[in-house]
């Protein structure tokens, strides 16, 4: 099951700088939805490059039935995406950030305000990318067992179902089998047989360089 | 930092896929058969009960457990699913770019060695040649490749060379002003993380002063009343009695007595000998029978250039090219891959250019000999003197840890972070030596290069090598590597101090086989105030 993200427009990054410092420190991205809409956010997905710490603010309806009142609040205070700001670890790796992290309820989200920080002077620029922001799925989907699978309980027993088998023991023979190629498909496995020719041929002349 | 949960079921996942291709698998799958009468048999939700009453069977269990075990070791944790795999091989984008140019290089190179030889990258060899050469596979070495081989001679070794770690830059760094002081001196210049002392105190806590470490403590008394050494050797003989992998791997932290290092080693491996292995080797020895290929010559190169001048190794000449040709027929060694920073060389079948279906991987381990890679089965000849046994574990050393020493990447056991380790590690604890051997124009690192990329195989006696290599699968790291050569230039500060070239401080420190690994290690880590 692949779950789209969400539209959204990543505005350009605002840099935060008092005076004529060389470079700043602080970064902010602004991220909003298409036609003012507001989202209940599942998970905010990403690829760092060169960020130490990151903060989310988020702009929320406070209170959906009066639409006026729009609050900032925080929702994640400086997590720590590079170990140690001055050294690679972290720099350029993935991260998702899950509703279960963030210090307030995810609902009814219009803006999301990324700040980002890097205190160490070692990089010339930091940002993050691949920004992807997933909604919260309406429900838990059931995809167990196939509905025509699951109406098969046994029916009251008819007059007319003289001389044809037990629908209970078919039921559950038809079980069974559904068992065992669902065993036998999860079973499949990426095992090579260890040869490395092709149709009984390697031959080669020169290595390609693509 | 992904949810805790989520993380953790994906790598179960991981490992259930990756156990379920293995033959442990079917072995349990045919024992539970057996167990299980037939008409149960059949309903699997009946099987699963049964299946985990097999596993409660302590030969079974502890199967079991260690081959989870060797897969939660070799496989990094499963990344992030936005990630690509070009990520889970290597995160820096430079890193990887830096490996690429290398590789290119060697593509090259090996292409036009082909060229100016005339020959194939692989051939298949004619019916009496398959037949002489399967009629001296226990002597390979004895004559010369006559016409069977191409001269040794025209064919240049792939040197593994600290220039392309020296030339390494992040492009994001700032080098313009003096911002990380303690960089500019080495030679490194990349900002990985490397542990400093206090961290590395902590690391290799099992190496302190006050715990008994075979190497050198090996005759002293211990509470039970005997000798280090036979205490281990009873402890170890335990070990190896209840199969136990993880125990082993924390045992062999002491090190390993010399007389169960070979089955401790194999153990901590996760390595069987079954007869299944035999018909594996004996597959893989018919493709070297088979198929004549380029890189055969650079084997063949290296084993003349290294071990055959070896006063301990030679004799193990015959077994080397066994191995190491086997090992290059070895598809199952492309696996390792998906973790390395490295990308096996492509090609197509002769006369099938550019068509994908007869896409082929060159040499079919994807792995180019480079000059010294013999030394890494060397002392391993010490410790087994079946073949078969031999090249299991010299091929799970090499996908867990040999690999690391010669492609570019970022991993705390990769070559570049054993090299800026070792920089770092020196400046700390001798700046003034550090100074000194810069200023003549004698960067150590230049020194200890050759010494970190074949792990001191070749440099130090072999028992002193085989020491420190319990070390490397007791920690399961190749940063006590980094850690030794540091040592090793502590050792010889005094004399260092009065070199005034490159080549006198490189006869200072020509000859390490008088070493002794273990004290070098302890002190330095441990007994110096910094």
């Amino acid at each position: 099951m692949i779950i789209e993200p969400v539209d959204c427009v990543v505005k350009a990054p605002v840099s935060l700088q008092i005076g004529d410092s060389i470079r700043p420190g602080v970064y902010v991205i602004d991220i909003n939805f298409p036609n003012g809409q507001a989202v209940k956010i599942q998970e905010i997905q990403f690829k760092n490059y060169y960020t130490a710490f990151l903060t989310v603010r988020v702009l929320k309806m406070e209170d959906p039935g009066h639409d006026s009142t729009v609050k900032w609040v925080t929702a994640l205070r400086d997590l720590q995406l590079m170990p140690n700001p001055h050294s690679e670890a972290g720099s350029q790796d993935y991260f998702a950030v899950h509703k279960h992290q963030m210090l307030v309820e995810m609902n009814d989200v219009s803006t999301i305000r990324l700040i980002l920080r890097q205190p160490s002077a070692a990089w010339l620029n930091f940002t993050i990318d691949e920004i992807k922001i997933y909604k919260c799925l309406k429900e838990e989907s059931e995809i167990d067992v196939p509905n025509w699978l699951s109406n098969l309980t046994p029916v009251e027993e008819s007059s007319d179902l003289q001389g044809l088998p037990d629908p209970e023991n078919v039921s559950s023979s038809i079980q069974q089998m559904w068992a065992l190629t669902e065993i036998m498909q999860s079973n499949r496995t990426t095992v090579s047989i260890g040869r490395f020719d092709v149709k009984g041929c390697y031959e080669i002349n020169l290595l390609s360089y693509s | 930092v992904m949810d805790e949960g989520a993380g953790l079921s994906l790598a179960i996942a991981q490992v259930v896929r990756r156990l379920k291709a293995t033959r442990l698998h079917s072995q349990l799958e045919r024992e539970a058969k057996v167990s299980v009468p037939p008409r149960r048999a059949a309903a699997p939700h009946r099987a699963a009960p049964r299946r985990s009453s097999l596993t409660r069977s302590p030969c079974w269990e502890r199967k079991l457990q260690n081959a989870v075990y060797r897969e939660l070791h070799v496989l990094p944790p499963p990344g992030h699913p936005a990630a690509s795999p070009e990520h889970a091989k290597e995160p820096l984008a430079y890193m990887r770019e830096a490996q690429a140019g290398w590789e290119r290089r060697i593509l090259k190179s090996l292409n036009s060695m082909s060229t100016e030889l005339g020959v194939p990258l692989a051939r298949k060899r004619p019916a009496p040649e398959q037949k002489e050469l399967s009629n001296k596979w226990n002597e390979m070495g004895t004559d010369e490749p006559g016409h069977l081989y191409l001269q040794g001679g025209r064919v240049h070794p792939v040197l593994c060379s600290s220039q392309v770690l020296i030339s390494l830059r992040n492009p994001n760094h700032d080098r313009s002003e003096e911002v990380g002081a303690q960089s500019q001196w080495g030679l490194i210049q990349v900002p990985l993380n490397v542990q400093d002392v206090a961290q590395m105190r902590e690391a290799f806590a099992d190496l302190a002063l006050n715990i008994g470490q075979l190497g050198i403590d090996d005759h002293t008394h211990v509470p039970a009343g005997m000798e280090l050494s036979d205490f281990l050797f009873h402890q170890h003989f335990y070990t190896l009695t209840t199969q136990d992998s993880a125990a082993a791997q924390q045992y062999s932290r002491q090190g390993c007595p010399t007389g169960l290092r070979a089955e401790l080693w194999a153990l901590i491996l996760n390595s069987t000998n079954e007869p299944e292995d035999i018909l594996n080797y004996d597959q893989l020895k018919a493709g070297v029978i088979q198929y004549d290929l380029l890189v055969d010559n650079l084997i063949y190169k290296d084993v003349k250039l290294t071990a055959s001048n070896d006063d301990y190794y030679f004799v193990f000449e015959d077994f080397l090219y066994q191995v190491l040709l086997c090992f290059s027929r070895d598809t199952t060694v492309l696996e390792h891959f998906s973790y390395n920073s490295a990308t096996p060389p492509k090609s197509y079948i002769q006369g099938k250019a550019g068509e994908e279906d007869y896409v082929v991987v060159y040499p079919p381990n994807g792995v180019i000999p480079f000059h010294g890679f013999s030394m890494y089965v060397a002392p391993l000849c010490f410790l087994y003197n079946e073949p078969c046994k031999l090249y299991s574990v010299f091929k799970e050393m090499y996908i867990r840890y040999f690999f690391r020493l010669h492609s570019i990447s970022s991993s705390p056991s990769g070559i570049v972070s054993l090299c800026l380790q070792f920089e770092r590690l020196l400046q700390t604890h001798l700046p003034q030596l550090f100074y000194h051997l810069r200023e003549i124009g004698a960067q150590p690192l230049r020194i200890a290069f050759k010494w970190m990329v074949r792990a001191f195989s070749g440099y130090l006696s072999t028992d002193q090598l085989l020491l420190l290599w319990d070390r490397i699968l007791g920690y399961d790291s190749l940063e006590i590597v980094a850690v030794l050569a540091a040592a090793v230039f502590a050792f010889r500060a005094e004399n260092l101090m009065e070199v005034t070239s490159l080549s006198s401080a490189e006869a200072v420190l020509a000859d390490l086989s008088t070493l002794k690994v273990m004290p070098l290690l302890q002190i330095f880590l441990f007994a110096t105030v910094i």
